[in-house]
């Protein structure tokens, strides 16, 4: 059973101090695919990414990272999986070339200097190779480091949060460089929280409070929560939206740009505000499947809420 | 916990080290600093320190006008410790002047001091000293001494050499075993040694490895299979060598502008020095667990200067101390290699001589290493 799968985790637990960051942590991730890693800031995913990759000790639950104990075989597992962090972390006092030698000599690569000299073609730094890391733009970085930690060509990449500030342009190349990756066969577990990125996994997790609360193909997840969707269009839409949010009924607004997205789980309950707002005559009210970005912030907007409970319990 | 693949992997450490090198050699302002404090302190302090006190202001009480005295108050004044500036004729007026700071030392000769003298009687002659300045009145009165001998030995010759055979009559019994050691460079210097590779090795290798974490590449570096102890011995070598290079600056230069000797064994001191340098690094190391930022590692760095300077014995003598601060200095490494390149360099000491401060050394090193890996275990996690 866990032939094809990559990474498979149960029970994935971390505790800093009295805070549980990572709470009872279930994951199975597919060979061969990209698995979105998504939630808000602070919810355990990079925990989780250091957990699978041998950099931290879970303090409960197990797993298997390419077949490979987690917890006994971190080392062996370290070998065939590439890291990226989220913030910059290789060398900015050293050329791009000396970077990318040192991670080649730290997985004891055997011909380094045509590896380096392949990735950095592959870069398309060819003439830049001496320049200091340090020097490059954001998206350049970000694309050294993507290329030092394929560069033991691993199986397995995980990254965390590749593409935090950095310009669309190089994001879309980014993505197009991981999508390749995928397509020859590297497994890819990428974290964001950008909802465009979201939509180009095979399959998402959505973590908050270092629980899992849903996982599933990106498509399906709207569907997995049974949310509705209406979108509003019309004159004086946040005179609407404030007070749609001051009667509470309609769960949640959301303003997008010239539309109002009004979801909920309770269609009916929807429908019947629907009709009566229709009734009005002032604004169009359609219904619509409802979409990631919908569906994220009402899973969101109800962690939050557990956790609140949680804190005054 | 050894496992297949656990083993250490030279290629790994020469990575880190080569790595390492880069680093330093492209960071010129630290490079720079620490070739160049150890040559400027050298430079500074050995020709600004100096405990032998010079041209002290004097005056002088003589009631006896004897040639005994003459010839003594001579003595003082071509010793240039002491600068005659005046005569007073009663205690009290002594005891002004050295209180308004115009006179650092008052002579008193008593009346008659030349005939009591030549009875047997041992007169007293009475030197007071500023002694507010404790250094520079330990220096009058031990340099003291020796103009006296000095001025017994021409006065007292003929009718007079039945008395030189008496002992002098005074209480200044300051004795100076070497006479190397008279010369302050030739004490300073060798000090300065311990104090300066103290100094940069606690502080290089605590930045150094804090920098690591501190800029997030740690992350990277303990993603790959790089065990703590390739990257541990990557990181500190070069180091070392930093440590030998400013050893050879600092050996030249001691040699070519202080005349400082060398007369022991060398290859005592080169073992003693090399495990001086790997107990500061280790205590850098130490230090490196406890910091979280680089400016941390730096304050913390410099906490351990000050009693480096103040309890190992080398701005102040260690048998002066009192029973707890002696003991506090005891656990200061740069206490021993610094009795260890005094008797090495200057009283021409061997191994066996050393052996004592050099265990002692490694005793510090172990406690501190044992310390530091405990410390080092629970911060990876």
């Amino acid at each position: 059973m866990s032939r094809d799968l990559a990474i498979s985790v149960k029970g994935l637990t971390k505790i800093f101090g009295d805070r549980k960051v990572v709470d009872g942590f279930d994951m199975e991730v597919e060979k061969g695919t990209i698995y979105g890693f998504l939630g808000p800031n602070g919810s355990g995913k990079t925990t989780t990414i250091r957990m699978m990759c041998g950099l931290l000790t879970p303090d409960g639950g197990e797993g298997h990272c390419l077949g490979l104990d987690i917890i006994r075989d971190s080392r062996a597992i370290k070998k065939r999986v590439g890291y990226m962090t989220q913030k910059f972390s290789l060398y900015e006092d050293l050329t791009i070339a000396e970077n990318l030698d040192f991670v080649a000599r730290m997985f004891g690569m055997k011909n380094r200097k045509a590896i380096v000299a392949e990735a950095v073609r592959d870069l398309g730094l060819e003439g830049r190779a001496g320049q200091l890391a340090g020097t490059l733009s954001g998206g350049w970085k970000q694309r050294l480091a993507l290329a030092a930690c394929m560069i033991h060509d691993p199986d397995l990449l995980l990254l965390d949060e590749p593409t935090a500030g950095v310009d669309p342009k190089a994001r879309r190349d980014f993505w197009n460089e991981i999508r390749r990756l995928a397509a020859r066969g590297v497994t890819v577990l990428v974290s964001t929280h950008y909802m465009d990125e979201a939509v180009q996994c095979d399959h998402i997790a959505y973590i908050a409070y270092g629980k899992k609360l849903i996982d599933g193909a990106a498509g399906d997840i709207p569907g997995q929560i049974g949310l509705s969707t209406f979108v509003v269009t019309g004159p004086e839409l946040t005179a609407l939206e404030d007070r749609l949010e001051a009667e509470g009924a309609a769960g949640q607004v959301i303003r997008f740009g010239a539309e109002l997205h009004v979801s909920g789980t309770d269609r009916a309950a929807l429908q019947a505000l629907a009709e009566r707002e229709r009734a009005l005559g002032t604004h169009e009210w359609g219904e619509k499947k409802a979409g990631l970005e919908e569906a994220f912030i009402y899973l969101m907007a109800g962690a939050k809420d557990n956790f609140g409970a949680e804190v005054l319990a | 916990m050894t496992r297949k693949g656990d083993l250490f992997s030279f290629a790994r450490f020469l990575g880190v080290l080569v790595k390492e090198f880069i680093q330093m050699k492209r960071d010129r302002v630290t490079f720079g600093m620490m070739i160049g404090i150890p040559v400027m302190q050298l430079l500074l302090f050995g020709y600004a320190i100096d405990t032998d006190p010079h041209n002290l202001p004097t005056l002088v009480e003589v009631a006896d006008e004897s040639p005994v005295v003459r010839s003594l108050t001579a003595a003082m004044d071509t010793s240039d410790y002491f600068d005659f500036i005046g005569i007073v004729t009663s205690a009290d007026e002594g005891e002004e002047a050295l209180k308004d700071g115009t006179a650092s030392v008052v002579l008193t000769v008593p009346p008659e001091f030349e005939r009591d003298m030549i009875r047997g009687l041992t007169p007293e002659i009475l030197l007071t000293v500023d002694a507010s300045d404790p250094v520079a009145a330990g220096g009058a009165i031990g340099a003291m001494s020796g103009v006296v001998e000095t001025a017994m030995a021409q006065s007292l010759t003929g009718p007079l050499a039945g008395a030189a055979a008496t002992p002098a009559p005074f209480d200044l019994v300051v004795h100076r075993a070497f006479n190397a050691e008279q010369q302050t460079s030739t004490n300073i210097v060798p000090g300065l040694l311990a104090i300066i590779l103290s100094m940069t090795m606690i502080l290089i290798t605590a930045v150094a490895i804090v920098r690591e974490s501190e800029k997030g590449t740690m992350e990277s570096l303990i993603a790959t299979p790089v065990l703590a102890a390739e990257v541990m011995l990557g990181k500190i070598l070069p180091y070392v060598f930093v440590g030998y290079v400013q050893t050879f600056v600092f050996l030249l230069a001691a040699r070519a502008l202080f005349d400082v000797p060398f007369s022991g064994s060398f290859l005592a001191f080169f073992a003693g020095f090399n495990l001086y340098i790997v107990v500061n690094l280790a205590i850098g190391f130490l230090v490196s667990t406890v910091a979280r930022t680089q400016m941390q590692a730096m304050q913390l760095s410099f906490f351990t200067i000050l009693p480096t300077v103040l309890l190992s014995g080398f701005m102040f003598p260690f048998a002066a101390m009192p029973g707890w601060a002696q003991a506090l200095g005891t656990a200061i490494p740069a206490t021993h290699f610094l009795r260890l390149v005094r008797k090495v360099m200057l009283k021409g000491a061997g191994f066996p001589e050393v052996a004592s401060n050099m265990a002692a050394i490694a005793v510090i090193l172990l406690v501190v290493v044992v310390v530091a890996l405990r410390r080092y275990r629970q911060t990876l996690d």
